[in-house]
């Protein structure tokens, strides 16, 4: 870069705007994507486990029960949903629905309050089934 | 006489965008019935003693799908992984070494899951 392009004021832009929930669920759809990403060693481990052999498979649930296992097994369900609602979000926002201005915040709200739902729904259910 | 599309077709960051592109959506869309079998197969395991365990996983429509949620779901991650790493990586070199580590990482995860899949399938 030249002396003259490096002294051009530049744009402000991320930083000043009050983020628009549209954004922030984005920012969100690709954290927890990364997150999942990692995440499915979980999904990876318990189906080897189960494949191991009875001793290593209490191991591993006996890990996966404990309060630290509960945590980060609550914070992937939470990072499954958000993903799979989000992503349901983008499957309809490239058919063309709900891309508006007011209806999309109103989907990326939804998103968040249905993961919120969701997740609690799932963890209920499985404490319900033991 | 080259025109200026010709002389950069061909030269994106990984040559295959459109396959990527058709790929994330068709995984995306299949994730979505494949996540909520994954998701009520743990729910209703949950607690559950080994030899149960076992025996669901050895089902066959089980076993299968549970195949399909691994394959899907990892050609998506690999796919959004590859994204990540060409949108915040920028030296060549590193951006290389990092792709060649997400195709490697995907490969030995979906290794590993279909094996005990198959194991668990086939031991059934």
């Amino acid at each position: 870069m030249s002396d003259i392009e490096s002294k051009r004021p530049l744009s402000p832009h991320l930083t000043i705007y009050k983020p628009p929930v549209t954004m922030v669920v984005s920012i969100i759809h690709r954290i927890t994507g990364a997150g999942l990403y990692f995440g499915i060693l979980l999904i990876a481990w318990w189906l080897v486990a189960a494949a191991s052999g009875e001793v290593y498979f209490n191991y591993a649930t006996a890990f996966m029960n404990s309060i630290f296992g509960h945590l980060i097994l609550f914070g992937f369900t939470w990072a499954l949903i958000q993903h799979l609602l989000g992503g349901i979000k983008h499957l309809f926002w490239e058919m063309g629905y709900g891309f508006e201005k007011e209806s999309s915040k109103k989907i990326a709200w939804a998103t968040l309050a249905g993961s919120a739902l969701l997740t609690i729904a799932i963890w209920l259910a499985g404490y319900a089934v033991n | 006489m080259r025109t200026p599309l010709s002389k950069v077709r061909g030269l994106g960051s990984a040559k295959d965008g459109t396959e990527h592109y058709r790929l994330m959506g068709l995984t995306s869309l299949a994730n979505v019935p494949l996540t909520l079998f994954f998701i009520w197969q743990v729910v209703s395991l949950y607690g559950q003693s080994y030899e149960m365990v076992v025996e669901r996983l050895s089902q066959p429509l089980v076993a299968v799908v549970m195949a399909l949620v691994m394959v899907s779901a990892i050609f998506h991650m690999k796919l959004g992984m590859q994204t990540i790493i060409e949108d915040y990586i920028h030296g060549e070199n590193r951006k290389l070494m990092l792709l060649i580590a997400n195709t490697f990482f995907s490969v030995f995860v979906g290794a590993l899951s279909l094996f005990a899949v198959l194991k668990l399938g086939l031991a059934g």
